[in-house]
């Protein structure tokens, strides 16, 4: 379902695509660089890229490029999402020859990104993110993002087989639709082990503060929560509180096991060494970059961490069966019948949301089982 | 694991957890300055200090095995960044606010430089007193698990309420702090004791950093301190130089900065970003309760910068 959805993407693009080198090749702009053999690629982490988390994920991937022959990594951390990333990618580009930049971070995106789209032309930029419009945005823009939910609630099975309290909790940092769908996932997941089995969540905020996450960490196991996750940028802090206070944890963004190997259950990876990789191989090969780029499990952009000694049997089971039946496609987190933890309906009997479905991008609603609230 | 079920007594529980967990490093950096501010003189690059004292300590502690060391050394480099700070600001015509502010981004700048290969190690822990051993209730004995640098902050505070009054250190302090022209009458060397002060309290803070990156939250990260060291000078003009008032001050602060995340634990969940301003809201509705048009600060010492 999801491959056929991106393959119909990318066709339209391609097309697209094309008609817009052709305009860009009568105006005369150089647009050679882009098909040299050589080529430099820029990568802009918003933290510090070895943070456990969301820029590590990145720079991971960014990692394994150096190992391509005629490719150079240019890298740079603790980019501000100001005018400071403006800077950053003229100099990429006028110092280092950039022809493919990444800036990684949400707020990149708008005005910065889309100026320097402006003033470079000839230059491909690629944003992580949903937010690249082929009606609104420049052809050199694009974004990528992967449909990490489905890991969320591959967590939630694991946390589901190896909670007693039957309560889960959830370190969150701001109510955005990734935020909730992942919330909302990672309880589905745990229901369908045990529909009984209900989950707290703590909104941050903000997406790095380390003793407000400590914080929140503590409160949840006060209230006993027995396995914690989290959506926070560098879930370092929560995994190691979290384990220090005797809870299971489930990881995101990268692989946490390493700082509480007994307590790790599995974890939600990003696996952006494929996306890099596909960018790159249509760069040197000559073909135009798609400009809208999505992709779950099945479609390699999300992976598990190895599950950890504490999984028992049963949960295994099921996690390798459920994994099974998502690889195959077509499988829906949200489907119907559901309510929101007002008691809404939010998918009515037989409806279902597969992990590419728009809809889910605007997600507004913790589903009934979450106590919480969006504001 | 527990199954315990503690309801809304979560929430005084947390917050008074909060309050001996987060406020430590609130403890020593305002401590520190309220030495430094009383030899009258503002050192506003504390917030640069706690966060190499921060790295300092962790990267320490992971190379040599041992927090205490970790500590000591965060000690060192706080006190030779509040050196610096002493030294240069004996000069004339140089302004200790500007030079504060220069040396918070030079000490923060220095810890990301210096910390890059200590982010993903893991350094051992400052130990803790569990003091909550008369209760079952694990929350409770989680709540009171009280880092010994808690119990020396609070010692240090009473020490230094005393001693400001009581000891010949005191006095002498005090008497730079509040006239530069009666300390050179008695002899003394304002700019030595300026000096001392302010090395005194970068070393302080210095420990409040190690406290973060050794205890709570444990771990070093560029964003650990998030402006902590900034609102602990801050907590100093709100306690009014007072060491057992920043204390306190510290506290309710910690306190405060709980209440958020134990409200939504217990399943408050509207308005939490309101709960989140709940420690500034305290502080500005104590100072505006306090402050009057028809008079200077209570306690301000005479020669600083920000008084005179």
């Amino acid at each position: 379902m999801t491959e056929r959805f991106m393959l119909s993407r990318r066709d339209l693009l391609k097309t697209s695509a094309a008609g817009a080198a052709l305009g860009l090749a009568s105006a005369s702009f150089p647009i050679s660089r882009a098909f040299a053999a050589a080529a430099t690629v820029g990568f802009i982490y918003v933290g510090p890229k070895d943070d456990y988390g969301y820029n590590q994920a990145h720079a991971e991937g960014a990692a394994t490029l150096k190992a391509i022959e005629g490719i150079s990594v240019v890298e740079e951390e603790n980019v501000p999402e100001t005018v400071d990333v403006q800077k950053t990618m003229e100099s990429m580009i006028n110092l280092d020859g950039a022809s493919l930049i990444f800036p990684t971070s949400f707020g990149y995106f708008d005005p910065h990104m889309l100026a320097m789209c402006a003033k470079f032309p000839d230059v491909q930029f690629r944003h992580c993110g949903g937010m690249w419009n082929k009606d609104k945005h420049p052809m050199n823009a694009g974004s990528y993002f992967g449909y990490i939910g489905m890991g969320q609630y591959l967590n939630g099975v694991a946390a589901g087989h190896a909670t007693k309290t039957k309560k889960l909790g959830f370190v969150a940092a701001k109510p955005i639709p990734q935020v909730l769908l992942n919330i909302n996932s990672f309880l589905l997941g745990a229901r369908s082990v045990d529909p009984a089995i209900t989950c707290q969540v703590i909104f941050t905020g903000e997406w790095s503060l380390a003793v407000k996450e400590a914080e929140a960490t503590n409160a949840l196991v006060d209230q006993g929560a027995d396995v914690i996750t989290c959506h926070v940028d560098s879930p370092k802090v929560v995994v190691e509180t979290a384990a220090g206070r005797g809870a299971f944890i489930c990881g995101y963004h990268a692989n946490q096991s390493p700082l509480a190997p007994e307590k790790y259950l599995t974890g939600a990876e990003w696996n952006w060494a494929k996306v890099y990789k596909m960018f790159v191989d249509d760069l040197m090969g000559g073909k135009p970059l798609p400009n809208f780029t999505r992709g779950g499990l099945a479609d390699g952009f999300v992976k598990m961490s190895p599950l950890g000694p504490a999984v028992s049997e049963a949960a295994r089971t099921q996690f390798d069966g459920t994994l099974a039946e998502m690889m195959k496609g077509g499988f829906s987190v949200i489907k119907g019948p559901l309510k929101n933890n007002k008691g809404d309906v939010v998918a009515t009997e037989g409806q279902t949301f597969v992990e590419a479905a728009i809809e889910l991008e605007s997600m507004d609603y913790l589903v009934e089982g979450v106590v919480g609230s969006t504001a | 694991m527990d199954s315990t079920e503690i309801g809304l007594w979560g929430v005084p529980l947390a917050m008074l957890g909060g309050a001996i967990r987060v406020s430590t490093p609130f403890i020593f950096v305002s401590l520190g300055e309220a030495i430094t501010e009383r030899s009258g003189r503002i050192n506003l690059g504390l917030e640069g200090t706690l966060v190499f004292g921060a790295m300092t300590a962790y990267a320490v502690a992971v190379m040599t095995g041992s927090p205490w060391l970790g500590l000591l050394a965060a000690a060192a480099a706080g006190l030779c960044f509040g050196l610096f700070h002493g030294w240069i600001c004996k000069f004339r015509g140089v302004n200790d606010i500007a030079i504060g502010i220069a040396l918070m981004l030079f000490g923060s700048g220095l810890a990301f430089f210096f910390g890059k290969p200590f982010i993903q190690p893991s350094a051992p822990d400052l130990p803790a007193i569990p003091l909550g051993g008369w209760s079952d209730i694990p929350q409770v004995q989680a709540a009171l698990n009280v880092n010994v640098l808690f119990l020396i902050g609070a010692a240090l505070a009473v020490f230094l309420w005393w001693a400001f009054r009581n000891t010949r250190a005191g006095l002498i302090l005090r008497v730079v702090g509040d006239s530069s022209d009666a300390a050179r009458a008695m002899g003394l060397n304002p700019n030595t004791v300026r000096l001392l002060a302010t090395g005194i309290g970068g070393a302080l803070a210095g420990i409040g950093g190690a406290y973060l990156s050794l205890y709570y939250p444990g771990s070093w990260t560029e964003g650990i301190s998030s402006g902590q060291g900034l609102m602990a000078v801050a907590l100093v003009i709100f306690a009014r130089w007072n060491p057992l008032g920043c204390f306190a001050a510290a506290l309710l602060f910690g306190g405060a900065g709980a209440l958020g995340p134990a409200l939504q634990s217990v399943g408050v969940t509207q308005g939490y970003y309101l709960f989140y301003a709940a420690p500034y809201i305290f502080t500005l509705v104590i100072m505006i309760a306090t402050s009057s048009p028809s008079r200077s600060l209570a306690g301000a010492p005479g020669e600083l910068s920000i008084t005179k």
